[in-house]
């Protein structure tokens, strides 16, 4: 092995050790922690990877690309000296990138001298503005019950299978600034989509991009890819380059920018992997202790600061294996994220349309973005009420498989009746629908009305006066 | 005034190794790198020194230098910490957005409690007095009505020669000199204290004064003791972080510490904009002019995730040595267990259960037992009151975290999926959560409110238990299989559970229940039980009491009633005599 000195830096020749996509170099000095390397092959060809641990005289690096064709005396690894930075500009909007941000749609590298680092830095908890502004996203299983607010990050928790993509490009078509309930329909503030692939299959993507193009979006939309067939360490930096942009794109443009990131379950393998390789301690199946942290340094980066009129709200896909939440991946995801939207594997088989599991969805932030002024003053109890009632339902679900349901109490068969309704015509919407929260609000009161008054106790007697329009509504 | 005591010889993550001198301490501070960022010594052999990073280490290189303090991390006290928000090691978070912009960058240095502050100071003490370690030299007005009593430190004793006339002063400015021994000291409001190491009292006392939380599910059902500790485990989105807000903002604790501690940044912001605005029903005042915030959130530095726990609860201690009650809320003491295990990983130390390092449950034992109701140095008594966050994997309460938290805890407030999925709040499930405080602060109720609260207590988890037996029959055959005295159990417990258990949060009314409202609701639902099960006995059918208008009436009774029309609950009770009374008579004959 060999050092040289070369312009932007120093060059080893050689690597003592390749496991994975794992390299250990030895002779170079000065190595910085976290520090980002060329590696260049025998033939020449160049992929980038990031320094993991320094000690003197060695260096352990991560390939972006993985490993494959690197030979031990072949290799030649120049450290650039600094951290990975990308180049954010504007006209990133309606470009494609690869996933470690190079341009990969035939066009030019972005013209800019802003380079930022794709780590980012935290946000400054006094420097936050709390989110309260909420979207219209259209869709009433959102809106009504699990309201999404600008600067949120509420992921989808999915599984194979499930339409957990149309779902998102519902939400990004539709996605407008909320207003008042019979508020005038005002012209909608567009947000800027900042849309990341990991691991995802081509045809994926390329859904996203039809759907963007037939939306009319695709030029408020930046695509970062990293694709099934892409290396998958790659996907390590993949959310982190589009994040880079998105905040960019809101704290200094001051922009409301939108980031879908899928599927967050790929790039927890590529993690593990990582880990594996280096023979860390495992904590849960197989992933490293530190998960948590690594996947807050993603989520975190998003929400509202006093210094932008802008915001980040992010909107992560998982597809959960086995569709068990408590897999570590959704497990620690819902512990950093503010709530989940949770599809549901028998709605989807009922031909249920967006087959959102109401009972373990949940957007934590909703309370702040509703009621009088923002929604409409009944909705936050309207909403504790649907969701009493439809957690009734599933225990009179259970009685009725084993007495039947002629056995039941009347009270009980209304219950039935009214979780079949809710599910057809409250949660059930079609993919174009783009409901008003008037009318979710105006559906969710008549199947409520299906249910004696005495069973509403979350809803005030004046709201019962005022919306109630079941059969003992007189009385 | 700190020298190079070695140089980096490796870096991974927020560890790093370093070769130099063999006088440098464990557990001391030091600077590492050329950027000097703040780091603890937390390993020593032969030269070679480890040392966790509080700060992001991106850029380090090795060969740069390291250099010692001969202090180990400590915190400052003094007045000027109420209404403060800090990072893990105490760094004030308002002087560093100022500084530095929305973000946190690396290197920040600023004095925890400011330099230039004045605070109007009261002597206490004359020249001449002899005084010991703890002992209050005076009080200095910390907001329009927190009195901050100027302690010595508790490692000091002498003889006062010189006391400062009352007036405004900086915490830098001299207060009082004491003679000990030869020397002559000079005392300032400011001080340090080791973050690692507990402030001394003279002794224990029992645990047997409630910490009145307005919460009733907690108060009248699973009470926690000033000076005790409670934890409170639950999965994602079961409402921890909820409760520990309540808390917070409702407790009679005269200082809250709540520490942030690898959580969102937008709950901590929310804390920060809406305590401002909220009045403490006690004094009238602000909530945030008794409130202490540490903010460490998920994605700031792991190392000073782990040291933040630390930090809390010194600065609680420093205010029960002033004889306050402090309540101190952790908010998640797993992330604090997944960052110690974090660092032991990077040290490559042999994991114990989950890859966690063998000495979790003693660090864990360590912290619960700093809380406590103490006779303090200076003769007042104080509490600490802890309630620590527990987020276990999967909600699977079996991990090592939860498990080793039970052993140091007296009262378990076990969060439940289901009835947060179902919408009930808090969603602490009444049966797999238990106090060992309630036959503590069973005298404390008969003398306040004059009533059995112990008996009643007990009666209505008795009715909560029955239910659970009877739901079990009700899943196989239904409720029309059981006796009507049996649904009148069910009547009762459906009005114990969306009556009193239930608790919103977010609503005016609901969100703080005094505890005479809350004594007044528990009997009102016996009450309307014994009374309706004498009917039920007489041969009347349970639909009639069911359809009785003052059920829903009972039921709402938590979010219509404030605490201030108590005379409301009368009426209640005399529709319940009056509804149940037509029944009785109809029945009776
Ligand atoms: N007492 C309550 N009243 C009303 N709503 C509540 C209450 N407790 C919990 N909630 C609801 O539950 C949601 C989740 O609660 P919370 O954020 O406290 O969960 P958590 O246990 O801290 O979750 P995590 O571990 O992910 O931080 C809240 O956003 C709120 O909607
Ligand atoms: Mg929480």
């Amino acid at each position: 092995m060999s050092v040289v000195t070369v312009q932007g830096g120093q060059e080893v020749v050689g690597v003592a050790r390749i496991e994975g996509p794992i390299l250990v170099v030895e002779g170079a000095a000065n190595v910085s922690y976290d520090e980002v390397v060329e590696i260049r092959d025998s033939r020449g060809h160049v992929r980038r990877g990031r320094v993991l641990e320094v000690g003197e005289g060695f260096a352990v690096i991560q390939s972006f690309a993985g490993s494959t064709g690197l030979s031990i005396d072949g290799t030649r690894v120049r450290f650039l000296g600094n951290t990975l930075h990308i180049p954010v500009a504007e006209e990133m909007l309606g470009r494609i990138f690869d996933g470690l941000g190079n341009p990969i749609d035939g066009g030019p590298e972005p013209l800019t001298d802003r380079y930022m680092d794709v780590n980012g830095q935290p946000i400054n908890p006094t420097a936050r503005i709390y989110p309260r502004d909420y979207i219209q996203t259209g869709i009433s299983t959102i809106d009504g019950v699990n309201t999404l607010l600008r600067g949120q990050k509420l992921p989808l928790f999915s599984g194979a299978g499930m339409p957990h993509d149309q779902l998102a490009a519902q939400i990004v078509r539709q996605a407008t600034l909320g207003k008042v309930a019979g508020a005038p329909q005002t012209e909608g503030e567009e947000f800027a989509i900042v849309f990341a692939a990991m691991g995802v299959k081509n045809d994926v993507a390329d859904y996203f991009r039809r759907s963007f193009t037939e939306s009319g979006a695709l030029t408020r939309v930046a695509m970062f890819l990293n694709l099934a067939d892409d290396p998958p360490v790659e996907r390590i930096v993949t959310p982190r380059a589009a994040l880079t942009l998105a905040e960019y794109l809101a704290y200094e443009l001051e922009k409301h920018v939108l980031v879908v990131l899928t599927d967050m379950t790929n790039y927890g393998e590529a993690l593990r992997q990582i880990s594996n390789v280096r023979g860390e301690v495992p904590s849960r199946k197989g992933y490293p202790g530190y998960l948590y942290s690594d996947l807050a340094s993603i989520y975190e980066r998003t929400g509202r600061i006093r210094t932008s009129k802008g915001s980040i709200t992010q909107i992560p896909i998982l597809t959960m294996p086995n569709d068990d939440i408590t897999h570590p991946m959704p497990d620690l995801t819902g512990y950093i994220t503010e709530g989940q939207i949770v599809l549901g594997r028998e709605l989807h088989f009922a031909g249920i349309y967006p087959p959102v599991a109401v009972l373990p969805s949940l957007s934590r932030l909703m309370k702040d973005g509703i009621g009088k002024n923002r929604t409409r003053d009944d909705h936050p109890r309207w909403g504790a009420q649907l969701y009493a009632a439809y957690a009734k339902t599933q225990d009179v679900r259970a009685l009725a498989s084993v007495i039947g349901e002629e056995e039941l109490t009347e009270v009980d068969q209304k219950y039935l009746k009214f979780g079949r309704a809710f599910e057809r015509e409250f949660v059930n919407q079609s993919f174009t629908e783009n409901r008003t929260i008037e009318r979710t609000l105006e559906i969710g009161w008549k199947l409520l009305s299906m249910l004696p008054k005495q069973e509403l106790t979350r809803v005030t007697l004046d709201e019962i006066a005022q919306y109630y329009k079941g059969d003992d509504a007189a009385n | 005034m700190s020298d190079q005591v070695g140089t980096i010889t490796w870096i991974s993550g927020p560890v790093v190794r370093a070769r130099g001198s063999r006088h440098v301490g464990m557990l001391e501070l030091v600077e590492v790198g050329t950027e000097r960022l703040v780091g603890e010594v937390i390993g020593l052999r032969g030269d070679q020194i480890t040392v966790q990073v509080y700060e992001e280490t991106s850029g380090m290189k090795t060969g740069a230098p390291i250099y010692g303090t001969g202090l180990p991390l400590s915190v400052e006290l003094g007045p000027g910490l109420i209404q403060s928000i800090y990072d893990g090691v105490q760094r004030p978070l308002p002087l560093i957005e100022e500084a530095m912009g929305p973000f946190i960058k690396r290197g920040a240095r600023f004095n925890a409690i400011s330099r230039e502050k004045k605070w109007r100071f009261t002597p206490k003490v004359r020249a001449g007095d002899e005084v010991k370690g703890g002992a209050i030299l005076g009080i200095a007005m910390e907001t329009e009505t927190f009195e901050h009593r100027v302690m010595l430190n508790p490692d000091d004793s002498g003889t006062i020669t010189w006391v400062a006339s009352a007036g405004d002063y900086t915490v830098e400015d001299a207060i009082a000199k004491v003679k000990m021994g030869k020397e002559e000291k000079t005392i300032t409001m400011l001080q340090r204290w080791p973050v690692r190491r507990p402030r001394p009292f003279v002794r224990r006392r029992g645990v047997n004064v409630p910490l009145i939380t307005g919460q009733r599910i907690l108060d009248t059902f699973f009470p926690v003791a000033k000076g005790g500790a409670a934890g409170i485990p639950g999965p994602f989105g079961s409402g921890k972080t909820v409760t520990q807000h309540s808390i917070a903002k409702w407790a009679d604790a005269e200082v809250i510490v709540y520490i942030g501690c690898g959580e969102r940044g937008n709950e901590m912001t929310e804390v920060l904009q809406e305590f401002p605005h909220l009045v403490d029903p006690r004094t009238g005042r602000p909530l945030m002019e008794r409130t202490v915030l540490i903010a460490n959130t998920s994605n700031m530095p792991v190392a000073a995730r782990e040291a933040s726990i630390y930090t809390g609860i010194t600065i609680a201690e420093y205010y029960r040595d002033m004889g306050y009650h402090v309540a101190l809320m952790a908010d998640s003491t797993s992330r604090w267990a997944e960052a110690l295990r974090e660092v032991s990983g990077r040290l490559e130390e042999m994991p114990a259960e989950e890859g966690y390092p063998a000495y979790l449950a003693g660090r864990l034992a360590e912290f619960y037992e700093r809380a406590g109701f103490v006779d303090n140095l200076n003769g007042t008594q104080g509490s600490v009151s802890i309630v620590g966050a527990v987020s276990p994997p999967g909600g699977d309460f079996s991990e090592p975290v939860t498990q080793h938290t039970k052993r140091y805890i007296r009262c378990f407030w076990a969060l439940d999926k289901s009835l947060a999925s179902a919408r009930h709040f808090p969603a602490i499930n009444w049966l797999d959560s238990y106090s060992e405080y309630i036959e503590d602060v069973a005298a404390w109720w008969r003398e306040k409110t004059g009533k059995d609260w112990l008996t009643m207590r007990n009666r209505a988890m008795e009715l909560l238990s029955e239910e659970a037996r009877l739901s079990q029959i009700v899943k196989l055959v239904g409720p029309d299989a059981l006796p009507y005295t049996e649904r009148m159990v069910l009547e009762t417990t459906r009005l114990i559970r969306e009556g009193i258990l239930q608790q919103n949060a977010t609503e005016t009314v609901d969100a703080y229940s005094s505890v005479e409202k809350q004594i007044r609701m528990l009997e009102l639902v016996l009450y309307f039980h014994e009374r309706g099960m004498a009917i039920i006995k007489r041969g009347a059918p349970i639909n009639l009491i069911h359809d009785l208008p003052v059920v829903d009436t009972i039921i709402r009774a938590k979010s219509t009633i404030t605490n201030e029309e108590m005379t409301r609950f009368d009426d209640i009770q005399k529709q319940i005599d009056q509804q149940m009374g037509q029944l009785d008579a109809e029945y009776r004959s």
